[in-house]
């Protein structure tokens, strides 16, 4: 028999979970810290650049001095568009999906089908984008080709938080709706959907932030260089932050010059989806805590 | 219905575009190139064309033909050889002018737009073949406007995503499970409480921030480091998509870790494992398919990344061999090309070919991901 | 001299007194079964034989529990040393996700033993013992979810035996099994008591009737009586002992 000291093998059993734990842990932080640091850095860098001038004037000089209001004004157009586009779209098919549609191979591939959708990365939406709403159906680079292409990349986004909620939404409730003689759509409107509302809202949300954002499928849709006016219509084309981030940071007349408009353009940028996200999680909270307390 | 109309659709447009490269020759529109007709080579494949008039070819027995220096002609090289009076004001005398001149030099060979093709041509007039698949995927070479034939070969892109992307998954795997682990069985409820918003917050950072970030912090730092020329590297890449893989990565194995029952963590402890013991003896293994799931569609986010790679990575269209120089991605070439190539034309169709390429990985990725959790569904039950 | 003594044990999770003065006294190699109604106490009393409720935040414990004459809450106990003397069985079947080799090898490794011959060894005794070698020999090396549930419950014995306990806690080893497996595993108690002793959690009358040598019934967090199993399911003292009792055979 192998002779084993008992309590030196608890000693070295403990050292080792002492030493990976701490790894483990420090690991941990250093991913938080890379957070802290990316947003200190574009905060601290930024802030000086951003005042009233810069979100309210449009840009002067090759994109050196003035404002960014365009592409701060372009950008909203866009999450607008998108979402008026896949809000109602993805909130009915999850609806259908979730409410109506029995367990299938149907309906086990159209999921499957959404996963894939959410998993084609955002460049060949904007080559998608391009080829269909821009060229074949000749919209032309406009606000309406580039709301297309991002409501659909946000689309399974919608559809799946939105199924998630529904879900979420106890049998019960349902069965005593349709017990009382409601009919199907009647427990969805009056019983399900209010249920599920703030659920599918923090999705609607987080699909914001994922749109202001997105650049790869605005590139050819959309997106103008330099434009310094604001967008009239839906044919318009415009400028967007993400996009003239882009721009200004790596091929602008001057790009040292730009940098305080870079810096001042990605602040914007990263506090609009910073805004979204702790809106999002602040709801989530809020809501979960109200629905534990009844 | 709708997302499965679309997938189609992507898929339609997608490949109607990309597939048309195959059926265009690799030669500007409207162009030819010519040999004189006594000369031995009959067939010039489009690599050596390129080549040629990159002078990397100088002599005709390189391709079995004679001895003799080739000599290169383009258009604009006309006034060398004839006076304006010969070619005419409106140019009317021109193509008799360069039928005459490659009749006359048995080395020459000469590009020059078809319609200055005369229609009693004494040359030989190669026949550019259409581009095929292989040559797509196995060139080695993407000069798509090069001149006078376009060079579409692939598997520099190709080799420059996986490239970037495995350095991605390298550096994020071993951190990504680290911070899983400590969050799903090491750190407090509280500690966790405060963490996972902070990740996902970290996923929904735009990537052109990330770019941006990258290109005035992490370039900068790498050229300092290596004692570089240029910062723009694959590493700088990798680093970047690293941390954009990370919040994939983290949450989809701290589910499945936390989806551990209880009752076999207890097994183990109850046997006198230590924590740590049960950790990587137990809930590791338990969780192999979720966390395997969180590194595929890691690596399917850094494939298909665009904005942040194509800032900091430098965008060379050659094959990498060390992570310290610049490379180019899939998603970066079309991001980068797609707005300066002509509408319908071959370069145009080629980056939808990319994007087909793109598409299928992806799609492969995906496919794989529910392969994995439906089996793991199939095995718990 | 008792094998396990617990003396005047109390049990809190946050301010809940889930456990309400417990005194009993186990004898070696005997079978003692718990019974009582869902959340009387008897499986969280269980778990603090091996210190398993040491695992849930907030929980606390007064009063002592001794294993063979030592206090296994006093300061500088080797939590270890003491689960690898006080095995443990539980509800459904968990083996790991590892052969089924490697599921009774676990306790030794994870106790430092490397020499493989004695793994070897100790693996083949174990399997022997809960008379599961002749069914799985030939399959040492498949993953031990290919067996079945009656099957992996044995496993799961063999495990809890392979680092050579002296005590062995079960809490509910049957309940997920069907009725030829509960079997085996009883006549599987049955025989293990002469080498260990045995501490069953049980909510089948009839099982508690059938293995054990002494049932203790606990309500509300209390011992209600301890005794000898005969006399606890002929003639308890208490009535509601024979409320529980009556009530569950009727």
């Amino acid at each position: 028999m192998q002779k084993i000291n008992e309590a030196k093998l608890a000693k070295r059993k403990k050292q080792n979970q002492f030493i990976a734990f701490w790894i483990f842990r420090l690991l941990s932080y250093s991913i938080i810290a890379v957070l802290f640091i990316i947003l200190s850095f574009i905060i601290i860098k930024g802030i000086s650049a951003v005042n009233w001038d810069f979100i309210s004037k449009m840009p002067e000089d090759g994109m050196t001095k003035g404002g960014i209001l365009p592409a701060i004004i372009g950008t909203l157009c866009l999450v607008a568009g998108s979402i008026i586009f896949a809000f109602p779209v993805g909130v009915l098919a999850a609806i259908y999906m979730n409410e109506y549609m029995k367990d299938s191979i149907i309906k086990k591939l159209i999921k499957q089908m959404t996963d894939n959708l959410a998993g084609i990365p955002s460049i060949v939406f904007g080559l998608f984008g391009m080829a269909l709403f821009v060229n074949k159906l000749g919209i032309g680079d406009s606000i309406l080709a580039g709301s297309l292409t991002l409501g659909l990349l946000v689309l399974p986004i919608v559809i799946r938080t939105t199924e998630e909620s529904l879900k979420a939404v106890d049998t019960t409730f349902r069965h005593a709706s349709l017990g009382l003689g409601a009919s199907k759509w009647q427990t969805t409107r009056r019983v399900v959907l209010p249920i599920a509302f703030p659920n599918i809202i923090t999705g609607l949300i987080l699909s914001i932030g994922r749109v202001s954002g997105e650049t790869a499928p605005i590139l050819f849709t959309v997106a103008a260089y330099f434009l310094p006016k604001l967008p009239t219509s839906i044919f318009d084309q415009t400028m967007a932050l993400p996009y003239h981030l882009y721009v200004v940071s790596t091929s602008g007349t001057n790009i040292e010059e730009s940098r305080p408009i870079a810096y001042g353009t990605a602040l914007v940028l990263i506090l609009l989806v910073l805004i979204a996200n702790l809106l999002a999680n602040g709801l989530r909270k809020y809501f979960g805590k109200k629905v534990k307390m009844n | 219905m709708i997302t499965s109309l679309t997938v189609v659709l992507i898929v339609f447009f997608l490949f109607k575009e990309g597939i048309g490269v195959f059926n265009k020759k690799p030669i500007e529109d409207g162009y030819v190139v010519t040999i004189n007709k006594n000369n031995p080579v009959k067939n010039i494949s489009s690599e050596s064309i390129k080549d040629i008039y990159d002078q990397k070819i100088t002599y005709w027995n390189q391709l079995g033909g004679t001895p003799d220096s080739i000599i290169l002609f383009r258009l604009e090289d006309i006034s060398n050889y004839y006076t304006d009076e010969q070619i005419g004001e409106n140019f009317e005398g021109l193509a008799n002018c360069i039928n005459r001149l490659v009749d006359s030099l048995p080395n020459i060979i000469a590009f020059f737009p078809e319609k200055y093709l005369a229609p009693d041509f004494n040359g030989h007039n190669l026949n550019i073949s259409k581009i095929t698949l292989s040559e797509f995927l196995i060139g080695k070479e993407w000069f798509p406007t090069a001149q006078p034939v376009a060079q579409l070969g692939v598997m520099p892109l190709i080799l420059g995503t996986l490239w970037v992307s495995l350095g991605a998954i390298l550096i994020a795997l071993p951190l990504g499970l680290a911070a899983a682990i400590f969050m799903s069985e090491i750190a407090k409820d509280k500690v966790r409480n405060i963490m996972k918003p902070l990740i996902e917050l970290l996923a929904g950072i735009p990537s052109v921030v990330y770019g941006f970030f990258g290109l005035v912090v992490i370039v900068p730092l790498i050229q300092k480091t290596f004692d570089l020329p240029v910062g723009e590297t694959g590493l700088a890449g990798s680093i970047i998509l690293a941390i954009m893989a990370l919040p994939t990565i983290i949450t989809i194995s701290e589910d499945a870790m936390r989806n551990t029952p209880r009752a076999v963590k207890e097994a183990s402890l109850a046997l006198g494992a230590s924590k740590w013991q049960t950790i990587y003896k137990v809930v590791i293994p338990y969780s192999v398919s979720g966390i395997s799931a969180g590194a595929i569609l890691g690596i399917g986010r850094a494939i298909g990344e665009t904005m942040a790679v194509l800032m900091v990575t430098g965008n060379a269209a050659v094959i990498p061999h060390t992570i310290l120089a610049p490379v180019r991605t899939i998603p970066a070439t079309i991001a980068a090309e797609l707005g300066e190539a002509p509408n319908g034309g071959l370069h145009y169709k080629a980056l939808f070919a990319l994007g087909c390429i793109l598409f299928i990985i992806t799609l492969f990725i995906n496919l794989t991901v529910g392969f994995i959790s439906n089996k793991k569904k199939h095995n718990n039950h | 001299m008792y094998k396990i003594e617990s003396k005047n044990v109390d049990f809190f999770y946050g301010t809940f007194r889930a456990l309400k003065n417990i005194n009993i006294a186990i004898k070696a190699n005997t079978v003692t079964a718990l019974i009582g109604p869902s959340g009387c106490g008897k499986s969280t009393y269980l778990r603090l034989f091996n210190r398993m409720n040491d695992l849930i935040d907030e929980t606390r414990i007064t009063g002592n529990i001794f294993i063979d004459g030592k206090d296994i809450y006093a300061k500088g106990v080797n939590i270890d040393s003491l689960r690898k003397n006080v095995g443990m069985v539980f509800q459904k079947p968990n083996p790991f996700p590892k052969t089924i080799f490697e599921n009774v090898a676990y306790g030794l490794r994870v106790n430092g033993v490397t020499d493989k011959k004695i793994i070897q060894e100790r693996v083949e005794t174990s399997i022997k013992l809960v008379a599961l070698w002749d069914e799985v020999k030939d399959k040492l090396k498949k993953s031990a979810f290919e067996l079945s549930g009656g099957q992996q419950q044995r496993l799961c014995i063999a495990r809890a035996l392979a680092i050579q306990p002296s005590v062995i806690l079960m809490d509910e080893p049957t309940s997920a099994l069907d009725p030829i497996s509960t079997a085996k595993i009883e006549e599987l108690i049955y025989e293990l008591k002469t080498q260990y002793t045995i501490v069953i959690v049980t909510h089948n009358m009839q099982q508690a009737g059938r293995v054990s040598d002494t049932t203790a019934f606990f309500y509300m967090g209390e011992l209600i009586e301890h005794d000898k199993t005969k006399i606890i399911f002929t003639n308890p003292k208490h009535e509601r002992t024979q409320n529980y009792i009556t009530g569950r055979f009727g």
